[in-house]
């Protein structure tokens, strides 16, 4: 890999705001808002839902144009506002969360996409071939330019987006969410990459909601909330614990979990499960009343086996056993009918039908209870079982009627949970419940959960973060490389340890 | 570079379009040795000649499909288009260069109608159309009373023949309109999906149509261009078909519009938009061609036609999505 060398001289700064607001009728989005960014820094946004982070990015990529009075200066030079050309030709791109690519294209045509760009003419393949091998090897990526982008994996893809704002001349790359669906080692490559484009002077501007990512990898980190900045920080001089309060202005301690209750019965025993490929030898046991939390890697086969237990992924070998006595889950039929109930962790679009309403998806799981002698169902029924979950689990909607994507990410993970709570489980399997949630609702989730356990619902709660496993489960389990290495009281282990088991 | 040309074949190998080759050439060979007409010089002029028409809205089809939408009001389009060119061309007199310029002129006018009501009022593509070609071809009957045109000009009805050559006894062959028309609405088609940029603009929205907004693409002029290039197609197609047909019928075309959807879905092209060739269109063309033709040499009543076609359609789309669930790791998760 070649760079530029290291430069001596103080960082200039690329971008300087000061005095950014903007209204959408009458809702501040952001007020008085200033950001400074400077050449070849790592900087990161954080902040909750609403709190203007998108807006301002969208102010920066030319999206939006601010309120008259605020003033934007790039490489020095001043603007009143920018447009998305202007944007571009300063060098600012933006990788968005869902990266924007062209599945049905080859990488090569992806990275030079910007080639296709401009009037009618002809396309010159040699060419983008060219720019496109000579991009990935800026910044050592090896790809097969002639993959179709559909093909790649998650973090391949997002290589892909990388490149081709690096092949568009980008001096300054605006990251959403960029780490939201990627594994740890994945993770750690992209750091790894995001200082090296570091070094030969781009300014990285990452958007996360993982505050410990965000302290790993940013020098400085400004934090926005209810449409205004907090202020900026030097990443080293905080901590996860002080960028939540500050983000939400609440305090956050945590706790490891002290049992409500005895352990009630064993409700389900997992022994010898083995499938193919997935994972082996796996035996465990889930209690009435207690949280079970289980982390691994991604590809350990912690997802697999939690769909083996909802049927969905039939094992090849060993038994389940169900207050007792032995079961066979073929379908998701039948654990349903059994009383096993799973959360998917992809709540967009497996768990939710987002353009119906509240009510279509909170009584999909129950819609024979409701139903009368005819079959029918009448509306004063579902009103008043949707009425019931609302109350319960505290959904904020102004009116159930609305379509479920008009809701925030922590009341849409609310209402898959009342779908599934409808149901009345012995069983709950939650994958990463708190995804895409912000951290002030991710308290209102795990609250939902120690009260399920509390009613004696025996609940698996699988996450990549090991802080949540650790400070919201009983019991913690570890699989590695499709074995389960590590079952152990949450009381009598750490985060360091379950970091060691994880990565082992 | 064998080493490289080693990687193309072995990518050629898992395309849709090296299956449908190895079926139609394992289909060519068994129909050849059932019948020895089948490969003969003179019924692949035929073929060609009778299958120009479905192969060039076939093409139209195509790049409306890789753009994301679909259009089956181009029946209807070629019928309006066929009836006005021969009625003007008949009444004032016209030539070669008129005739289609009045027919293109025709069918992109037609194909714009549809885009506009698209793209301007986001109305689903498959309804706009399904609404057009009753529109349109409602109109030309009301206003023809279905009368069917059977003087064309002298002109027009000689056609064309070119790069006469002899082959075997006594018979000679050449290129007629309808192959000449086939043979530049391939190359054509081919050069604006692969050698222009409009032609990638084109795949890029049908793959993603919010990145292609967000990177500048011009989504309201590319899917203009798209349904007026359906339109353009349609007007050269019915041209072609009233000469080898040598009438002009209104109410003959209109119905064809699944032979089209056939052979553009046999050859690849899907409905979810970004995806398909102009080579898999010719095989797909190519196999609807041989099948039809085919279960005629073969003495099956054509009847049966229609239920070959929808057997090998749902076969060849039970492969394909057979072939992706197999690629797929086997705990892809729910």
């Amino acid at each position: 890999m070649i760079y530029a060398p290291l430069r001596d001289e103080p960082l200039a700064i690329f971008l300087e705001m000061s005095g950014i607001s903007k209204r959408f009728g009458g809702v501040h989005a952001l007020r008085d808002v200033d950001l400074t960014l400077e050449v070849g820094e790592v900087h990161c946004l954080v902040g909750e839902n609403g709190s203007g982070k998108s807006t301002l990015i969208k102010i920066i990529s030319g999206v939006e144009a601010p309120e008259p009075g605020g003033r934007i200066a790039i490489s020095g030079k001043a603007y009143p506002k920018l447009n998305p050309v202007y944007s571009t030709h300063c060098g600012i791109q933006v990788i968005y969360q869902d990266l924007s690519l062209f599945p049905n294209l080859t990488v090569l045509e992806n990275i030079a996409m910007a080639h296709h760009l401009g009037g009618v003419h002809s396309v010159n393949w040699a060419s983008m071939r060219a720019t496109a091998m000579a991009t990935m090897a800026k910044v050592g990526i090896e790809l097969d330019p002639d993959a179709r982008v559909s093909d790649l994996t998650i973090a391949g893809r997002q290589l892909v987006a990388i490149c081709r704002a690096l092949a568009a001349d980008a001096k300054l790359l605006i990251m959403d969410e960029p780490t939201a669906s990627l594994t740890r080692h994945e993770v750690n490559a992209l750091i790894k990459l995001v200082s090296d484009l570091k070094r030969s002077g781009i300014c990285v501007v990452f958007v996360s909601h993982r505050l410990d990512e965000v302290l790993e990898i940013a020098e400085r980190v400004t934090v926005l909330r209810d449409g205004a900045k907090v202020g900026t920080f030097a990443a080293a001089t905080i901590d996860g614990r002080k960028l939540s309060h500050l983000m939400t202005g609440k305090a956050f301690e945590y706790r490891k979990q002290a049992r409500d209750l005895a352990p009630g019965a064993i409700v389900l025993e997992v022994q010898g499960l083995g499938r193919d490929g997935d994972y082996d030898d796996v035996s465990l046991q889930l209690r009435a009343g207690e949280v079970v939390g289980l982390t691994g890697l991604l590809g350990s086969g912690r997802t697999e086996l939690a769909l083996s237990l909802f049927g969905m992924n039939p094992p090849d070998r060993g038994t389940i056993a169900l207050d007792g006595s032995r079961i066979a889950l073929n379908t998701n039929a039948d654990a349903i009918h059994r009383g096993i109930a799973y959360v998917s962790e992809d709540r967009l679009t497996l768990g939710l039908i987002l353009d119906q309403s509240i009510t279509a998806n909170v009584t999909l799981t129950v819609l024979q209870r409701l139903a009368d002698a005819f079959g029918l169902i009448s509306a004063r029924a579902r009103q008043s079982h949707v009425a019931q979950w609302i109350a319960e689990l505290g959904i904020k909607a102004t009116n159930p009627e609305n379509p479920v994507k008009t809701l925030s990410g922590g009341n849409q993970q609310r209402v898959v949970l009342a779908k599934w709570m409808a149901t009345k489980p012995r069983v709950l399997i939650l994958d990463s419940p708190t995804v895409g949630v912000d951290i002030g609702a991710k308290d209102g989730i795990y609250e939902i959960i120690r009260r399920l356990a509390r009613e004696g619902v025996a609940v698996l709660m699988i996450s990549d973060e090991i802080p949540e496993v650790l400070y919201h489960s009983h019991r913690v389990l570890v699989m590695h490389e499709g074995r389960l290495t590590t079952d152990v009281a949450a009381a009598d282990t750490s985060e360091d340890a379950l970091r060691q088991a994880v990565n082992a | 570079m064998p080493e490289a040309r080693f990687a193309l074949f072995g990518r050629f190998r898992r395309t849709h379009e090296f299956w449908l080759l190895i079926v139609i050439l394992a289909l060519c060979a068994s129909l050849g040795l059932a019948n020895a007409q089948f490969l003969s010089m003179q019924n692949l002029f035929d073929l060609l000649t009778s299958y120009a028409f479905v192969g060039i809205l076939a093409l139209g089809l195509l790049v409306v499909l890789i753009a994301g939408g679909i259009d089956i009001s181009f029946t209807a389009t070629a019928s309006v288009a066929q009836y006005v060119t021969l009625s003007v061309a008949n009444a004032y007199g016209a030539n070669w260069i008129s005739v289609f310029a009045i027919a293109i002129g025709i069918g992109g006018a037609l194909g714009a109608l549809n885009a506009i009501f698209i793209q301007k009022l986001r109305i689903p593509s498959i309804i706009v159309s399904i609404a057009t070609l009753n529109i349109f071809y409602g109109l030309l009957i009301f206003f023809t009373g279905g009368k069917y045109i059977y003087s064309l000009p002298d002109w027009f009805a000689t056609g064309i023949f070119w790069f006469e050559f002899e082959w075997g006894k006594d018979s000679s062959y050449g290129v007629n309109l309808q192959i000449l028309a086939l043979a530049v609405s391939f190359l054509f088609t081919w050069l604006l999906l692969n050698r222009t940029n409009i032609g990638r603009q084109i795949y890029a929205m049908g793959g993603n149509a919010d990145a292609a907004q967000r990177l500048g693409f011009h989504i309201f002029g590319l899917n203009m261009l798209v349904y007026c290039y359906m339109g353009v197609m349609a007007g050269i197609a019915s041209l072609i078909q009233a000469q080898l047909a040598q009438s002009v019928a209104p109410t003959v075309l209109v119905g064809k519009e699944l032979d089209v959807v056939a052979a553009v879905v046999l050859g690849g092209a899907s409905l979810m938009g970004g995806v398909g060739t102009v080579l898999g269109t010719f095989l797909g063309l190519a196999l609807l061609a041989i099948l039809q033709n085919g279960i005629i040499l073969l003495g099956v009543s054509s009847y049966w036609s229609p239920f070959f076609v929808g057997l090998v359609i749902l076969i060849s789309v039970s492969a394909t999505a057979w072939s992706q669930r197999e690629r797929r790791p086997r705990s892809a998760g729910p």
